[in-house]
C-alpha cells in the first residue's frame, strides 16, 4: 500500500489499448462511475429537492460517459458500442480513477467527494477545449457548463456545512478526510497522456489551479485539507478498490441477465 | 442538518420579453441555495432562461374570505374593457 505510483503496474493485466483509445477510455469510466454513485442518492438525499439536484449531476455525467464511451468504441475499432463497453468489461478493464467508485458515505462524504473531482473536472474540461482532437474539444467544451455547475454545488454544500452547526462542520470535515486519501490519485504522472502531446491533458499540470480553488473554498468554510498518509491509486491501470466489484454488479445485472434487453 | 427548511415560491422567465411566472415551490435553506433547487427542479427541460425565488413567507396573498368584497364588484363593469371604440381601417395594429 505505499504511496508510490507504479508500484504495482506487475500485477495489472488488463487489456493493452492504444493510447487515444485508452485516454478516452478513462475519462468516460470517471463519469461513468461516479455517476452511478449519484444515481444511488436518488430517493436517499436530505431532501427531494437535493434528490433531484444530485440526479442531475449524475445524468450530466452519463452524459458525458455515453459520448466519450462511444468515441473510444470508434478509435478502437473493433465494433464495441457505449453499451459493450459499460456493461461487459470486467473490474480490470475499467480505467477509473478510484475516487469516483468509492462508497458514496453520508451527505458530507459525497459532497467532499463531488467538490473534489469536479474542481479537478472544470480543470481538465477547460484544458481539453483546445484538444487537438476535434471530438475531444467538442465533448469538453460542452461539458465544461455542467462541470462548472457541479463544482457550484459542492461549494455552496461545503460552506454551509463546513461554516455550518457543530455537527454539520464535524461531518463535512470527516467527509473530506474520508474522500482525500483518493485525490493524489488525480494528479498522478500519466504515462499515456505522453503520447498524445496536444491531444490529451497532463493531470500533473491541473494540480496548482485545483489547488487553489480548493484552499479558498475549505479556508472559508473553515474546514482544513486532509493531510493523508495513505494514498489510494492504480485505477489508470484497473486496480480498483474491494467497493468497484459490488457497483459493476449492480450496474451490469441487468444487461448481463438479459443480453441486449431495451425498454 | 434541518429538516424544516423555509419554503420558498419559484418564478421562471421562459424566454425574453415575457414576464415571470409562478412556477411552483420548494424548500431550501437560502435564497442561493433555493436558487439551485429551482434551477434543477424546474428549469431541467430547458424551461427558463430567468428565475426568480421568493421566501413564501413574505408574499401576502388575499384571502378567500374576502374573494367577494374584491372581485365581484368589477363584475359588471364592462366598459372597463376596452371594446367600446371604432378602430378606423388604417390602423393596424392596437
Amino acid at each position: 500500500m505505499s504511496g508510490e505510483p507504479g508500484t504495482w503496474d506487475g500485477r495489472a493485466d488488463s487489456a493493452t489499448l492504444e493510447p487515444p483509445t485508452e485516454y478516452v477510455l478513462a475519462l468516460a469510466d470517471d463519469a461513468l462511475v461516479l455517476a452511478h454513485r449519484l444515481g444511488e442518492w436518488i430517493a436517499s438525499a436530505p431532501q427531494l429537492e437535493e434528490d433531484v439536484a444530485l440526479a442531475n449531476i449524475g445524468l450530466d455525467l452519463l452524459g458525458q460517459a455515453r459520448s466519450l464511451l462511444t468515441y473510444a468504441g470508434e478509435l478502437e475499432g473493433a465494433g464495441r458500442d457505449e453499451d459493450d463497453l459499460a456493461y461487459l468489461r470486467d473490474e480490470r478493464d475499467f480505467r477509473n480513477l478510484q475516487i469516483v467508485e468509492r462508497p458514496n458515505g453520508d451527505f458530507g462524504s459525497t459532497i467532499a467527494r463531488q467538490l473534489a473531482f469536479s474542481a479537478y473536472q472544470v480543470e481538465l474540461y477547460g484544458r481539453l477545449r483546445s484538444s487537438d482532437d476535434p471530438t475531444l474539444a467538442a465533448v469538453a467544451g460542452k461539458a465544461i457548463k455542467e462541470v462548472a455547475y457541479h463544482r457550484d454545488h459542492a461549494t455552496q454544500w461545503v460552506l454551509r456545512l463546513g461554516d455550518g452547526t457543530e455537527e454539520s462542520h464535524r461531518r463535512m470535515q470527516a467527509g473530506l478526510d474520508e474522500i482525500w486519501p483518493y485525490v493524489a490519485e488525480i494528479f498522478d504522472p500519466w504515462p499515456v497522456v505522453d503520447k498524445l502531446v496536444g491531444v490529451g491533458v497532463d493531470p500533473t499540470t491541473l494540480r496548482d489551479s485545483w489547488s487553489k480553488y480548493l484552499s479558498a473554498v475549505l479556508t472559508e468554510a473553515t474546514l482544513t485539507m486532509p493531510e493523508p498518509t495513505f494514498h489510494g491509486r492504480g485505477g489508470r491501470r484497473g486496480l480498483h478498490t474491494e467497493a468497484m466489484g459490488y457497483l459493476l454488479a449492480e450496474m451490469q445485472h441487468l444487461n448481463r441477465a438479459h443480453p441486449g434487453a431495451t425498454w | 442538518m434541518s429538516r424544516d427548511w423555509p419554503l420558498w415560491e419559484v418564478f421562471i422567465r421562459s424566454r425574453r420579453g415575457l414576464s415571470h411566472i409562478h412556477a411552483g415551490s420548494l424548500h431550501a435553506p437560502d435564497a442561493t441555495m433555493a436558487l439551485r433547487n429551482a434551477r434543477d427542479v424546474y428549469t431541467r427541460r430547458q424551461e427558463g432562461v430567468s428565475i426568480w425565488v421568493v421566501p413564501a413567507a413574505s408574499i401576502t396573498a388575499s384571502s378567500p374570505e374576502e374573494k367577494d368584497s374584491f372581485f365581484d364588484p368589477a363584475g359588471d363593469k364592462v366598459y372597463r374593457h376596452p371594446t367600446f371604440y371604432d378602430i378606423p381601417d388604417e390602423v393596424r395594429n392596437l
